[in-house]
């Protein structure tokens, strides 16, 4: 359960949702950014989200003031970074309510703690004729680090359907579970679609035949409140720099009981209790998984981006970007020619499009030269480009910082592109 | 018909073109116009072995050495990727392989399309310059030979 930083929201007592976005707007420096003489309308949320001064503060203030390396000395300074470093942890925790804190690792990102997985967990139980099952939509990290462990044991990857909506096919999830299944990895949130998958049930499925799951929430952390508890999933992974927090910093979440057993994933400092040539004793958990010298900034900035975003209230951003997503499907969809890729149920605050017959990348220079940032291609999902038949989209993707009329001129802006093409 | 204009005179006359546009739109507008007109590559030659790979946009280019001068054909599935391609076409079609090499693209800059040859664009264009420069010592090479 998530409990410890449930208070701690900024007063937006008498503010309407418009005032509340200015204020959150004036704490990202550079959402003021001009480019190419248009004020900066950054739709690029899902590839990295923009930094609130408190995060770029906290990290300046770790290096000027509170910098050594932890968990090595008794001196003073190298006992406070220890402690913020760890501090952090504890945040993570609660953020995404884990019973203990020694199930939080940080490691460099989604993909880190993906790879981490395929070779600490599945690869020693998998043999040859053993099968991991993925998803259609999946991104790439959540795919290669599992061909790479199939191709070390003789283990298969089993690829679930998806329907033309970009939802999952939950017919065929269920009949591709089988008794060699040894591990499902899949998506929380479509990182290229938007489309949110149903982990839960997917859970509880799959533990009803005694298989464990592992969630790649890459694009469901910065969007909603996460209750790995509440899920029963057993490896959580996401990136702290989608969440308003650092680069090179992110976390694996896995249960005590699996990560006791797990060997490490690489050796070196940090991660021993002792060492000699005869052999070598493994720290306690979590430090097993933390050879050398960690991403202590990264790690510190993290905690304060979680802080942040519990500050906004995960109330607050559900239903303002609910709002954000609406307003762009309105918008987008009265524009001729234009064609959503991804149309599930249940999406994140993400639209993907194809307009007439263009190529995305087109679309994606036209809008960069009217100040807008949205990404094209394939978004490191190529399997699901070729599912569908296209080369790949154009993505805009939002965040709690991104206005109405942001929405307003990403529309305005296509249908002057669509002009430029097409005239 | 009087000489053939250079390198540089082309390029001149293509900055002349784009300044008549008054904004960037014009300008944008008119590349794709160009892209449109270019000859396509012949569909044989629009296979992997003439693909330039730009991962956003793929570029097509193909060589060949007629009377002392080079002559490209290329194309690309991105339209304004294609425009650029339509203009390196214009200048650099039908010369001899040492004016491809000492070819100044500076017109690129003028008319403010320059960004688009970075690297990081992804976009072919840069890689298929320097497939441009290869060829023309290549060529260069078969001409001495001979
Ligand atoms: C769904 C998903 N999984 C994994 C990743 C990889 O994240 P990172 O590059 O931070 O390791 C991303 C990032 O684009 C993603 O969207």
């Amino acid at each position: 359960m998530n409990t410890v930083l449930k208070t701690a929201h900024i007063s937006f007592d008498g503010l309407d949702q418009e005032d509340v976005v200015d204020r959150i707007r004036a704490d990202f420096p550079a959402l003021s950014l001009t480019v190419n003489n248009h004020p900066l309308v950054y739709l690029d949320n899902a590839a990295s989200s923009q930094k609130p001064i408190q995060v770029i503060e906290r990290i300046s203030r770790y290096y000027s003031t509170e910098h050594s390396n932890v968990h090595r000395g008794v001196h003073d300074l190298s006992q406070r970074a220890t402690e913020y470093y760890e501090s952090s942890r504890d945040i993570i925790r609660d953020f995404i309510g884990a019973r203990s804190r020694t199930e939080i690792i940080f490691t460099k990102g989604t993909t880190d703690s993906i790879n981490l997985v395929a070779q600490s967990f599945a690869r020693p139980i998998l043999n040859p004729g053993d099968e991991i099952l993925v998803t259609h939509l999946e991104h790439h990290s959540n795919i290669v680090p599992w061909q790479l462990v199939c191709q070390q044991t003789g283990a298969e990857l089993k690829v679930v359907a998806i329907h033309d909506d970009g939802s999952i096919d939950y017919d065929d999830f269920e009949q591709s579970l089988s008794e060699r299944t040894r591990l499902i990895a899949i998506a929380h949130v479509s990182n290229s679609l938007g489309t949110i998958i149903p982990v839960k049930r997917i859970i509880s499925d799959a533990h009803g035949l005694g298989i464990p799951v592992l969630v790649d929430g890459a694009q469901a952390v910065p969007h909603m409140q996460i209750d790995v508890s509440d899920l029963d999933v057993d490896f959580y992974c996401f990136s702290g720099h989608k969440m308003y927090g650092p680069t090179g910093i992110g976390i694996l979440y896995g249960k005590e009981q699996f990560l006791e057993k797990m060997p490490p994933y690489q050796g070196g400092g940090d991660m021993i209790e002792s060492v000699s040539f005869a052999g070598t004793t493994y720290n306690d958990l979590p430090h097993k998984f933390e050879a050398g010298t960690p991403n202590i900034a990264g790690a510190i900035g993290l905690g304060t981006a979680a802080e942040y975003m519990n500050q906004i209230g995960f109330e607050f951003i559900s239903e303002y970007e609910a709002k954000l997503l609406e307003r762009a499907t309105d918008r987008l969809s009265q524009i001729e020619g234009l064609r959503f890729i991804g149309t599930a149920e249940n999406k994140a605050s993400v639209v993907s499009f194809l307009l007439r017959d263009s190529h995305p990348y087109d679309v994606a220079t036209l809008l960069d030269k009217f100040g807008i940032a949205v990404r094209s291609g394939h978004h490191c999902t190529q399997p699901v480009m070729s599912r569908l038949g296209i080369p790949g989209t154009v993505r805009a993707s939002f965040a709690f910082y991104n206005t109405m009329d942001e929405i307003d001129v990403l529309a305005e802006s296509l249908q002057k592109s669509s002009r430029i093409l097409f005239s | 018909m009087g000489p053939k204009a250079t390198i540089s005179e082309v390029g001149e006359e293509i900055v002349e073109e784009f300044n008549f546009f008054e904004d960037w739109m014009g300008r944008y507008e008119h590349l794709i116009d160009l892209g449109r007109s270019l000859s396509l590559i012949d569909n044989q030659y629009r296979t992997d072995d003439y693909r330039i790979r730009g991962c956003q946009a793929q570029v097509w280019l193909r060589a060949s050495f007629q009377n002392g001068n080079i002559v490209f054909t290329a194309d690309s599935d991105a339209l304004i990727t294609k425009g650029l391609v339509a203009l390196l076409v214009r200048v650099l079609n039908n010369r001899k392989p040492i004016d491809v090499l000492n070819a100044d693209l500076n017109f690129l800059d003028k008319i403010q399309m320059k960004e688009h040859l970075s690297p990081t664009r992804k976009n072919g264009l840069d890689a298929m310059i320097r497939q441009i420069r290869l060829y023309a010592v290549g060529f260069m090479q078969t001409s001495q030979a001979s």
